[in-house]
């Protein structure tokens, strides 16, 4: 075990694949020279040689259309993104093309790729570079979608991510790239798809998340505990496609309450998904409505104490949890 | 450091009126100015979000924006203090605005990359890159089909020639005749990537490829960028369709704040300092006695007084208030 940043993790992981796989290559806009805008990628051009980590121009769509010839034509790309704000710009690619091909060639194709991107607001960045779309990826048959919440996952899903014949978004909550942690140094260290993750035991309330919200349900819990006597279970979901609902329901039916947090916007957003879920698998188990924790319905605003009321934070979480005894 | 001017005026009478050069120089050496206040107080945390200074640029903004007239309308990318502040807003507001205050542009809501001020005719402030350039054709369409005439300056950096949407817009522009000029800043990179990695060509050969005249021009040079403007202007002016423009160009900072610089020598920058926009026009000034030191001691020194000003009127600002959150998402029907 090394402790490391999330994103000396995810530098860790595209390290060991570019090694591992002669068949992976980068690409992406200022992955090389600039040293990538999170600095995920920093170093590795020196490494590998500008054949393996490509600097593009700005060109989203076509450095994804590129990703899925590339893909076809037998290699194994990672394209980055810079930020999910950008990639509406590719959305055609990764969900006309890369998301279909497979199931329209009655499987004669598939296309695996990597796409990267970078996600989350709190950075004050306002409307337009502050979205969370996890659940809009989530929602189209034939991708996956992960987003981890800590280094350890970070490396070992990524790891992971190179080895699936389909495409992957992967979304990093840009909160998270500082976020330290232990992980391991096994280079077959992976972590499977569709298993939930239980960060915290408990018995009164399950507290359900991914990426950057699961830090504030692991706050939200520990001051449960402390000021209230309410003991929160807090399951991080780590890949909303394919989704772990068993480990969801399991905790649901012991602690028979459920509190969804995410980034998103709540209206048609993908933790009505989970509480339908909820709802269907496990409905008489429950004694209170299913409560969501989510982004203000509006456009992310620039200032400081306007984005924080918009964001939801752990007091909401809090009080959502405490409504519901 | 010896100074190469890159004012390029034929020797003897100055080439615009002496008010006119004086308020091209006061207006360049006051986005200087204003540009490293916002730098300093963004080291300060008083500005946060992602900042984009103007620095090295002001010749762009200053020539071309006064080749327009007060009903044109300037669409611009994210770096887009400087033409702001050209276009008449208020740069008290500007400021404001990076300090995300009520009194800014835009309340607070937008912050640097999106400055906003319809009643100047400047229609933004655009973060995604190249999104603006189709906008620019609709505004250019409205414009003609409503017959009012005015002009779209549609500002942009050479990162924005890679994307769909830059090809998109040109032809559209081509095909509907629409009086928008396009003027690309080409400032040599995009974040880190040198715009010769980017592009497989010349950026004024992608605009003649779509049948529209194109010129690359000096943009350290703020009469060649005024002069060539104006025919631009003229051009659109007269019906005859869009026209581009490539500003030959640098910026001094780093892309945003946060750029940790490693992929440029500090030796580029002082190259292209000896070619300073303002020291340049300085010097033209001076050559033709229009500006001497005493002159241009006045001049910083209201540079100076007029940027603390921003300042003071930024910090006075209240914040906007928690219950204005939910204003504006949609426009009230009935208001039009
Ligand atoms: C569609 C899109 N992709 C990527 C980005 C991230 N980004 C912001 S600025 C920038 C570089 C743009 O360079 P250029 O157009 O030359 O303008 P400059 O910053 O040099 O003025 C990039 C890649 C973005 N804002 N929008
Ligand atoms: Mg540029």
């Amino acid at each position: 075990m090394t402790e490391m940043r999330m994103r000396d993790a995810l530098r860790e992981a595209l390290r060991e694949e570019l090694k591992r796989d002669s068949r992976v290559f980068l690409m992406g806009e200022d992955i090389g020279a600039y040293g990538g805008s999170y600095a995920v990628t920093k170093g590795l051009l020196e490494e590998f040689g500008p054949e393996r980590v490509r600097d593009t121009p700005i060109a989203e769509s076509g450095i994804i259309g590129a990703g899925i010839g590339a893909a076809l034509g037998g290699l194994r790309p990672m394209v980055e993104l810079m930020t999910i704000n950008f990639s509406l710009l590719a959305l055609d690619q990764i969900v006309n093309t890369a998301a279909k091909l497979h199931y329209m060639t009655n499987g004669q194709m598939n296309v695996p790729m990597v796409v990267r991107m970078a996600s989350g607001g709190g950075s004050q960045l306002a409307a337009t570079h502050s979205h969370s779309l996890e659940g809009l990826y989530a929602h189209f048959p034939g991708l996956k979608v992960v987003c981890p919440s800590n280094p350890a996952d970070a490396k070992g899903l990524l790891k992971r991510a190179f080895r699936d014949d389909n495409t992957v978004v992967f979304i990093e909550h840009t909160a998270n790239y500082g976020f330290r942690g232990e992980v391991p140094d096994d280079p077959d260290y992976l972590v499977e798809f569709g298993k939930a993750n239980i960060l915290r035991e408990g018995s009164d309330v399950t507290i359900v998340g991914y990426s950057g919200s699961v830090h504030q349900a692991l706050r939200a819990a520990a001051m449960l505990e402390e000021q209230d006597e309410v003991s929160a279970e807090v399951v991080d979901l780590r890949t909303l496609r394919p989704l772990d609902m068993d480990t969801v329901i399991k905790s649901v039916k012991k602690t028979n309450r459920a509190v969804i947090v995410e980034d998103a916007w709540k209206f048609g957003g993908f933790g009505g998904e989970l509480s339908a879920q909820i709802m269907e698998r496990a409905f008489d188990w429950l004694d209170a409505p299913v409560a969501r924790v989510c982004s203000k319905d509006v456009p992310m605003p620039y200032n400081r104490d306007l984005e924080f009321a918009a964001l939801p934070s752990e007091e909401d979480i809090v009080e959502a949890v405490l409504a519901m005894f | 450091m010896t100074l190469e001017t890159a004012v390029t005026g034929a020797p003897g009478e100055p080439e615009l009126p002496a008010e006119q050069l004086e308020r091209f120089l006061y207006e360049m050496a006051f986005i200087r100015r204003f540009e490293e206040k916002a730098g300093e107080m963004y080291t300060r945390g008083k500005i946060r979000g992602f900042l984009h200074l103007y620095t090295g640029q002001e010749a762009c903004a200053v020539g071309a924006i006064h080749a327009l007239e007060e009903r044109d309308k300037v669409i611009a990318h994210y770096r887009d203090h400087g033409h702001a502040i050209a276009k008449g807003v208020d740069p008290k507001r500007v400021m404001a605005e990076l300090y995300g205050r009520a009194d800014g542009t835009s309340g607070g809501r937008g912050g640097s990359m999106h400055i906003y001020d319809t009643s100047k005719g400047m229609m933004g402030g655009y973060a995604i890159v190249t999104a603006h350039l189709p906008v620019a054709v609709g505004l250019g369409l409205a414009s003609s089909m409503k017959g009012e005439g005015f002009v779209t300056l549609c500002i942009f950096g050479d990162g924005s020639v890679g994307e769909g949407e830059f090809h998109e817009a040109l032809n559209l522009s081509v095909l509907w005749k629409v009086p928008v000029i396009f003027f690309c800043e080409n400032n040599l990179y995009g974040m880190g990537v040198s715009f010769a990695e980017s592009l497989s060509t010349e950026i004024p050969k992608l605009a003649a490829a779509y049948n529209m005249p194109a010129v690359s021009i000096d943009g350290m040079d703020v009469l060649e960028v005024h002069r060539e403007t104006k025919k631009a202007v003229e051009h659109c002016r007269s019906g005859k369709g869009p026209y581009f423009i490539e500003a030959m160009t640098y910026r001094y900072r780093g892309h945003s704040m946060s750029d940790p610089e490693l992929y440029r020598l500090k030796d580029e920058i002082e190259e292209y300092r000896r070619r300073d926009a303002i020291e340049s026009l300085r010097l033209y000034m001076q050559e033709r006695g229009l500006v001497d030191e005493q002159r241009w001691r006045q001049i910083e020194e209201r540079v100076e007084r007029d940027v603390e000003e921003c300042v003071a009127f930024a910090e006075a600002s209240p914040q906007p208030g928690i219950e204005t959150l939910f204003e504006h998402v949609t426009k009230e029907s009935g208001d039009d």
